[in-house]
């Protein structure tokens, strides 16, 4: 390839990442201030990236009155997460969270309502009640980019983001980015920055060895949290994997949330419940783990036993919604929900903070530990986000956006550092032949599985701390010969960032906690004196990984110890299930 | 270190009788969260270039004539 040409522009409020919580904080950023210069910057292209790409079949943390209160909410995340949780973020969630749903009603965003009118919520969670199923929410994505269209935000596609830029002192000062199919150059100088890139989800491989087989959209690959950390920002808790319970083969979920409140529920090879609620938290995947090493696996999500029409109404949600595919997956091996229960699987790990809690550390305005620079969605560390998650905080964050951007001027581009950066990112097209990112990318992943999978093992580790070096190392002979394996050979340096930082974060935290997450055989209790706290990954000024341990903001809502462990008993004693 | 071609199925089928890339339509390869779509070197149909799918279907989805079909990647079917 020839050199590519570099253009510069400069944006008030520059969103990384157009799926969720980016769209929504460009919006708010926009609306608090008109004048502002907003730019979405996507990897993709807005209409359908993200998590969301073809909708969402429900609401899984709506706090709506009548339903459950903030206070309840917080409680029962505070609960699910062991604790380490940062209750004042949570709580800002929570008490934006009605008001959110009000607005994408507005929008036209169907949500299912009872006869009367009012939201048709129902209960998954251990203890409240905060799912409100989207049976027609297929258009999401449409509502939001018609008002990206109508407030005029400059929405620019196919762009990765590769670097954040900080200025002399210290405060974010905007990013660079690629072009996904030509390789040019965009500078972006910006007052302030969002990050909204999503889940590190291609960080493990999927048991089907197919890379992009994976839960979470596979563009989705922790673009952003190696960005925040070459930028100095902190992490949190990243060793709170994200693992999920999931259709095997198809690794796409399948969905007890859905069908648990018409009367599915996962089942063990026996029929049996094992389980007493389908919420995901590291509890129920170590019960889901535990039964899949028994005699008693697989594990399946069961229907059988509900009335035709209910799974009809079941077939039409999960088959138009989220994952639509899966009726294409189950139609090729002659599963038919009537007749058959759906093997599930145990997901490859992955960091988000959508379903688990690890994440660019944020507080409750959204704020990362980088002046100016703001995380929502998975990739932000408030716990269990889920899409109306990435959209409240999403707005938090343009609001706070803003206002700050109102407060700074534009800082000039350190040359050094942009010619720096840029010989990083060509460096694979210099090469004639060499690795290719799909082969790095595969071992890389492959050695996530068998080193960093719990149940986690120190020595294990180790040695994938030792595979990853030289993984880094064949960087330097990493060829791409067209745009498309430039943009795989930069994700795949993300992947192997996250990587590092999954074995470090795991080491680091001498307990298990979290249930399947972070269950450390040698260290297999969980140590309250010493880790009740939240722990923090940063890159030095050397490119070392350095680690604290965060105390716990003072709880807004106590939580009893004897409430405390209500995630501790989710299992069915085994004569109760066999009744 | 030479490189090798290593050939593959690829999930997302286009029928070329339906396609109207010619026209200039550029649907599909526009919505691909993954951008494994392109248009032939002809200009007069869409295929799938790369075997990176997440079996999404917007391509299928959004596509006018109902050209686009996403099959569930072999490895996983």
């Amino acid at each position: 390839m020839s050199q590519p040409g570099t253009e510069y522009l400069d944006a008030d409020v520059l969103v990384i990442g157009g799926g969720t919580g980016g769209p929504m904080a460009a919006i708010r950023a926009k609306e608090a201030n008109p004048n502002l210069r907003v730019v979405l910057l996507e990897k993709a292209n807005v209409k359908r990236s993200g998590a969301v790409s073809m909708g969402m079949d429900g609401l899984n943390n709506a706090v709506i009155p009548g339903y459950a209160t903030p206070e309840q909410y917080v409680k029962e995340i505070t609960i699910a997460n062991d604790g380490i949780v940062h209750q004042p973020a949570l709580m800002a969630y929570a008490q934006g969270s009605y008001d959110m749903i009000r607005f994408l009603d507005s929008l036209d965003v169907k949500f299912e309502k009872d006869g009367a009118g009012d939201y048709a919520v129902r209960k998954v969670h251990h203890m409240g009640t905060y799912v409100l199923p989207m049976p027609q929410g297929h258009h999401v994505k449409k509502v939001l980019y018609r008002q990206l269209r109508r407030l005029r935000i400059g929405v620019i596609n196919r762009y990765m983001a590769t670097r954040l830029m900080r200025a002399a002192d210290g405060r974010i000062s905007g990013a660079i980015g690629v072009n996904t199919r030509t390789s040019e150059f965009l500078v972006v100088r910006a007052k302030t920055v969002i990050m909204a890139t999503g889940a590190a989800g291609r960080l493990g491989l999927p048991s089907s060895g197919y890379l992009f087989g994976t839960y979470e959209n596979a563009a989705n690959c922790g673009d952003g949290h190696a960005m925040a950390y070459h930028a100095g920002a902190e992490l949190a808790n990243l060793e709170c994997y994200q693992i999920n319970p999931l259709i095997k083969d198809y690794n796409g979920p399948a969905c007890a949330y859905v069908t648990g409140p018409f009367g599915g529920y996962t089942a063990n090879n026996k029929g049996q419940r094992f389980i007493e609620c389908d919420y995901w938290s590291g509890q129920m995947m170590l019960e889901f783990w535990r039964e899949l090493q028994s005699g008693n696996g697989p594990v399946f999500l069961n229907m059988t036993h509900l009335a035709p029409e209910t799974v009809s109404e079941i077939e039409t949600i999960l088959h138009s919604n989220e994952r639509p595919s899966r009726g294409r997956f189950h139609e090729g091996r002659g599963t038919n929900y009537r007749e058959r229960m759906i093997e599930m699987h145990i997901s490859e790990i992955g960091f988000c903070a959508g379903h688990s809690a690890s994440g660019v550390w944020v507080n409750e305005f959204a704020e990362t530990t980088v002046p100016g620079l703001y995380a929502a969605g998975d990739m932000a560390s408030v716990p269990h986000n889920y899409m109306l998650g990435a959209f409240v905080n999403g707005a938090i964050a343009g609001a706070r956006a803003a206002s700050f951007a109102a407060e700074v001027d534009l800082a000039e581009v350190d040359a050094d550092f942009l010619a720096a950066e840029q010989a990083r990112v060509l460096a694979p097209t210099l090469r004639e032949d060499g690795l290719t990112p799909h082969e790095i990318e595969y071992k890389t992943r492959r050695l996530v599985n068998d080193y960093l999978n719990p149940p986690k093992v120190t020595a294990k580790m180790r040695i994938a701390q030792e595979r990853f070096a030289e993984i880094r190392e064949d960087l330097s002979h990493m060829v791409a010969r067209d745009p498309h394996e430039l943009l795989r050979a930069l994700e795949v340096q993300s992947i192997l960032d996250c990587a590092d930082m999954a074995a470090a974060a795991s080491l680091y935290r001498t307990e298990s906690r979290w249930g399947f997450y972070h269950f450390r055989v040698d260290h297999p209790e969980t140590d309250n004196e010493n880790w009740q706290c939240h722990t923090m990954l940063w890159r030095d000024q050397d490119g070392a990984i350095r680690h604290r341990k965060r105390p716990i903001a003072p709880y807004v809502v106590p939580v009893d110890a004897s409430e405390m462990t209500a995630y501790q008993r989710l299992r069915i004693p085994a004569a109760q299930a066999a009744e | 270190m030479p490189l090798a071609n290593h050939d593959t199925s690829v999930p997302v089928i286009v029928d070329d009788a339906k396609c109207i890339a010619a026209k200039g339509c550029r649907v599909c390869v526009d919505v691909c969260p993954l951008d494994v779509l392109a248009i032939d070197v002809t200009g007069s149909r869409a295929y799938m270039k790369y075997d990176e799918c997440w079996y999404c279907m917007p391509c299928e989805a959004d596509c006018p004539t109902g050209a686009v079909t996403v099959n569930i990647p072999y490895l996983l079917r």
